[in-house]
């Protein structure tokens, strides 16, 4: 049917050719080539279910069709004119209509070029912009542009792989010319039917597979590679890129991805921009914070008395030791700093660092309160002692007259009241700058003490549970304070002299069972040379209390309280910390303000590795100091200044794997002795021989008095 | 990270820590340059750096147009002299895996390693302790193999095979979008696959063969090696390996900012099993 329908039509062409050739041409073409484009261009708005409809499915050729006879009848120049020779189109495939076209226009040959030009709609209206203004010697160079921009269409029109080599390609090339050269010579010489008739027929039924084949919607985009290709050659046109062929690849790409855009906009493109927003709105709030504070005076005041740490200064100084976060970071933590110090009565404040964890990170500040502590801690305390006496007598009441379980748990340590010792600071740590600081728990002897046996990475959730071997007393908050104290007791240094003691030394000596722990800043500080400082280890001093096995910074006795069992105490200790038996010796550290140059060595390892930042410019150099022993730590000092920072995973180092602990001995069963073994029933004749033997002492007795007997009886 | 945009790349990756001073910048942003020139290699990344406990090892590598092709690995301690280090053999793998601990910083410290060999003299078979000398600059070569095929990483889409073989790099890609930025699957190892050729048909079907020809990272062992973080509210997607702590992977998603770098010890997180 179509193809009859089409060589109906190529003729009536043909005839209108021969009737009104010059003036139909000059005064449609420029209409036509109006018209099609902006039907194109309706056609690909209107999506994917008009895309397939133009050029092959029924529906369309009787529209067209239904226009054709006002068009013939409106006569060359009403805008709808292109439309009849464009309706042969719907019969014969685009890429012939395109080859036709392409080639006898370099051929200049007129006559041909107007009834193919006319057919081709789409390819036609990609030419418009151009061809509407120029002549036909623009459109030969074009028609060499579409030769080339064609060659995919003999590929695509047969089922062949996409893929191919360039070789491959110019030959197809010569022959899809010689088969255009031959197509275009039958139309040419279409006054003789019978060999257009034999040729086309089966040419045009593989080109109508082909365009079928194009057609073809895809499931996934709702698109056809025959509008999406039409639409790549207009962009092409339009655009008129030098490189097209090297662009080809993003052309593509950009006509897709203006089908994309009309759909997504709905709902996915918001949802996914959300976290972005909200954490811009909640760092906004850090920003805004600082203006309204300016306007109060007193506030102001207060705050510069308020020790906020000057955070900027010290990334300055760590930036040049090649350490830190980056500056809009680092600022960010400087205003979240801020918050933090002028929403808790907070006397001194620094950022202690940041550690890394698998899901969020943590940002730690290190704050010493002025005089109001909250309150909370206090109470936190009572009810967990609360719970475990409360467990411990569940246990004792448990069984009445069976002995009872002589294991005592190793006695409780009890933590450093806030102030002191290790929990000297009180840390807030925030995932990201701008979320709210949450206070970290005190530290407890037996969170570090089972710290220091495990390795477990942060999740960045604080009440994420620890599940490792020795059961760790708490949850993640509870390791985190552990490990910020195990790290602050290691790694925490400043150049000799600037703390010294409050009290004398002589004073110290004698009570030196309280430690020296206090300090306060030297007010004759006068300065080390940096050189001396990277030169020698011994200008570096701790100065936070080393944490000493038990667990705490300051020495616990635990005998004194429970002095019944002091020797199942003094086996525990045995056990726990390898020490003498028969007392429990006083776990002494090194002192406060002990150079570091007297810390151990790991294994051949130095545990501090000194630098200058710069070797060009010594004489403005930081000396900066990294711990080999918690990797991520690191101190600069330039002589008056320093500071300490952590940034890393929050784990020590060690050289070799680490190991699990060992498990616990096993308890040793009682020693079988004389009250464990039994002696053998007694025997019959035992038993004969002692009631034989008792018979004759009652005998006896009875023979005697019977009432003495009884008395003597009661008095038992 | 790219040696051109070396500023941009350091500025996203600092989110660990690990950032560069200020004239350890200024100089590799023209070292490299000039080792770009010198060598010429089509691309120059910045690698990253080994913490020795004297000096650091920076390190670079050259790659050409090919990004599949061998990598040629400098090192330098200034940032300034570059030399260029022997490509990793298996036997210096073997050699250098009885050697841990830090790196020294010196290229030139030779390791002394103890091993009982077996000797046989006639019937006698009796052992023998030998010393062997390892150099540091073998175990330096071996360790940066060693990261590269294990943690280095890019994301899908940014290579492309080309119909010819080598590798290039893509111009037309231009980020991952927010939803595949958070999933492993959408991250590469940056070395020939292994495992691809080990999948069934069924799990290749849907494989684009232009850009899933290397191994993603969803399959490694073990599995939660790589902890994957959204930071600056979703703006950056970080990567950290924990199997090698120090490799820091960042992209931005929707632009082409993305890249990797080390900085750590050199040393192979064995523990990792118990830690997570």
């Amino acid at each position: 049917m179509d193809d009859s329908m089409s060589q109906k039509q190529d003729k009536q062409n043909e005839e209108a050719e021969d009737a009104g050739l010059p003036l139909e041409e000059m005064t449609a073409s420029p209409s036509q080539r109006l018209e099609p484009e902006s039907l194109e261009t309706l056609e690909s708005e209107q999506g994917p279910d008009a895309g397939p409809q133009p050029g092959s499915s029924p529906p369309w050729s009787p529209q067209s069709r239904a226009s054709t006879p006002s068009d013939g009848l409106l006569g060359p120049g009403a805008s709808p004119q292109p439309l009849p020779p464009q309706e042969p189109s719907s019969s014969p495939p685009l890429a012939l209509a395109r080859q036709d076209s392409a080639t006898p226009s370099q051929s200049d040959e007129i006559t041909s070029v107007k009834p193919e030009a006319g057919t081709s709609h789409s390819a036609h209206s990609e030419r418009t912009p151009d061809k509407g203004e120029s002549t036909h010697g623009t459109s030969q160079s074009e028609g060499k542009v579409f030769g080339q921009s064609q060659q995919p269409n003999p590929h695509l029109s047969g089922p062949r792989n996409a893929s191919y080599n360039n070789s491959r390609q110019k030959a197809l090339r010569f022959d899809i010319f010689q088969e255009e050269d031959s197509n275009s010579n039958c139309t040419l010489d279409q006054p003789e039917p019978g060999i257009s008739e034999a040729g086309p027929s089966m040419l045009e039924i593989a080109i109508q597979n082909a365009k079928a084949y194009l057609l073809k919607t895809s499931s996934k985009s709702g698109l056809n590679l025959y509008d999406h290709l039409s639409g790549m050659l207009t962009k092409i046109l339009d655009e008129r890129p030098e490189d097209a062929v090297d662009i080809i690849e993003n052309i593509s790409r950009d006509v897709k991805m203006t089908h994309f855009n009309k759909k997504l906009d709905t709902l996915q493109n918001e949802n996914e921009m959300l976290p972005i927003y909200e954490i811009a709105e909640k760092q906004k709030a850090l920003f805004l914070q600082g203006s309204l504070e300016g306007t109060d005076q007193e506030l102001e005041d207060e705050i510069a008395e308020n020790s906020l740490p000057n955070v900027m200064e010290s990334a300055f100084y760590f930036e040049q030791a090649g350490v830190g976060l980056s500056t809009d970071e680092t600022y960010r933590i400087f205003l979240a700093l801020k918050q933090l110090t002028d929403t808790h009565p907070i006397h001194r404040c620094r950022f202690w660092g940041k550690i890394l964890g698998l899901e969020m990170n943590y940002i730690v500040a290190e704050v010493e309160f002025r005089d109001g502590e909250d309150e909370e801690e206090v109470e936190e305390e009572d009810v967990a002692e609360e719970r475990d006496n409360g467990e411990s007598e569940a246990d004792e009441d448990e069984e009445d007259e069976i002995p009872k379980s002589f294991y005592k748990a190793p006695q409780a340590i009890p933590k450093e009241e806030s102030r002191t010792g290790a929990n000297k600071y009180v840390y807030f740590v925030c995932n990201e700058p701008g979320r709210p600081w949450v206070k970290l728990p005190l530290v407890t002897p037996a969170h570090i003490v089972i710290a220091r046996k495990i390795k477990k990475f942060f999740t960045g959730r604080l009440d994420a549970p620890i599940i490792s071997y020795p059961p760790f007393p708490g949850n993640e908050s509870n390791y985190l304070r552990a490990q910020i104290a195990r790290i602050s007791a290691g790694t925490h240094v400043s150049p000799l002299g600037f703390y010294q003691f409050v009290e004398e030394e002589g004073e110290e000596e004698e009570e030196a069972e309280g430690g020296r722990d206090s300090f306060e800043e030297n007010p004759d500080f006068e300065g080390i040379q940096v050189i001396d400082l990277v030169e020698s280890l011994s200008n570096w001093v701790h100065h936070v209390q080393h944490i000493l096995p038990q667990g705490r910074c300051n020495w616990f006795n635990p005998i004194q309280k429970s002095e019944e069992e002091e020797e199942e105490e003094d086996e525990e200790k045995e056990e726990e910390k390898g020490e003498e038996p028969d007392y429990i010796e006083q776990e002494v550290g090194p002192p406060l303000l002990t150079p570091i140059s007297e810390d151990t060595e790991i294994q051949n390892t130095p545990p501090w590795t000194t630098r200058l930042s710069s070797n060009l410019i010594p004489q403005y150099a930081i000396a900066v100091l990294r711990s080999n022993l918690w990797p991520g730590a690191y101190t600069f000092s330039n002589g008056k200044k320093f500071e300490n920072f952590y940034i890393g995973w929050g784990h020590k180092y060690s050289p070799d794997n680490y190991t699990p602990p060992a498990p616990p001995p096993v308890y040793q069963e009682y020693p079988s002795g004389p009250e464990i073994a039994e002696m053998d029933d007694p025997s019959v004749e035992e038993e004969q021989a002692f009631r034989a033997a008792q018979e004759a002492v009652l005998a006896a007795d009875r023979k005697e008095e019977t009432e003495e007997d009884e008395d003597e009886d009661d008095d038992d | 990270m790219d040696a051109e945009s070396l500023l941009l790349s350091l500025e996203l990756a600092s989110g660990s820590g690990q950032g560069l001073s200020p004239d350890r910048r200024a100089s590799l942003l023209t070292s490299l340059m000039l080792v770009k020139r010198d060598y010429r290699y089509d691309r120059v990344l910045f690698w990253g750096r080994i913490l020795g406990l004297v000096a650091d090892y920076y390190i670079a590598q050259g790659l050409s147009e090919d990004q599949f092709a061998p990598r040629k690995t400098l090192y330098s301690l200034n940032c300034t002299e570059w030399s260029l280090l022997p490509p990793a053999t298996e036997e210096m793998m073997a050699q250098t895996s009885v050697v841990n601990g830090r790196f020294m910083g010196d290229p030139s410290h030779e390791y002394e390693h103890t091993e009982l060999q077996k000797m046989t003299e006639g019937d006698k078979v009796f052992e023998e302790e030998v010393v062997v000398q390892i150099k540091e600059e073998t175990r330096l070569v071996s360790v940066i193999d060693q990261i590269d095929k294990a943690v280095a990483i890019i994301p899908r889409g940014a290579l492309f095979k080309t119909p010819f073989g080598p590798i290039h790099v893509n111009r037309t890609f231009d980020g991952l979008s927010l939803s595949e930025a958070k999933k492993l699957s959408s991250y590469f190892h940056f070395k020939e696959a292994v495992e691809l050729k080990n999948k069934t048909l069924l799990e290749k079907a849907d494989l684009d063969p232009s850009l899933d020809f290397m191994d993603s990272l969803e399959h490694d062992i073990p599995k939660g090696s790589w902890s994957i973080q959204m930071e600056r509210g979703h703006a950056l997607v970080v990567l950290r390996s924990l199997l090698w702590p120090g490799l820091t992977f960042f992209h931005a998603p929707r632009t082409k900012n993305y890249g990797y770098i080390y900085v750590g010890t050199g040393e192979k997180n064995m523990d990792l099993p118990f830690m997570l």
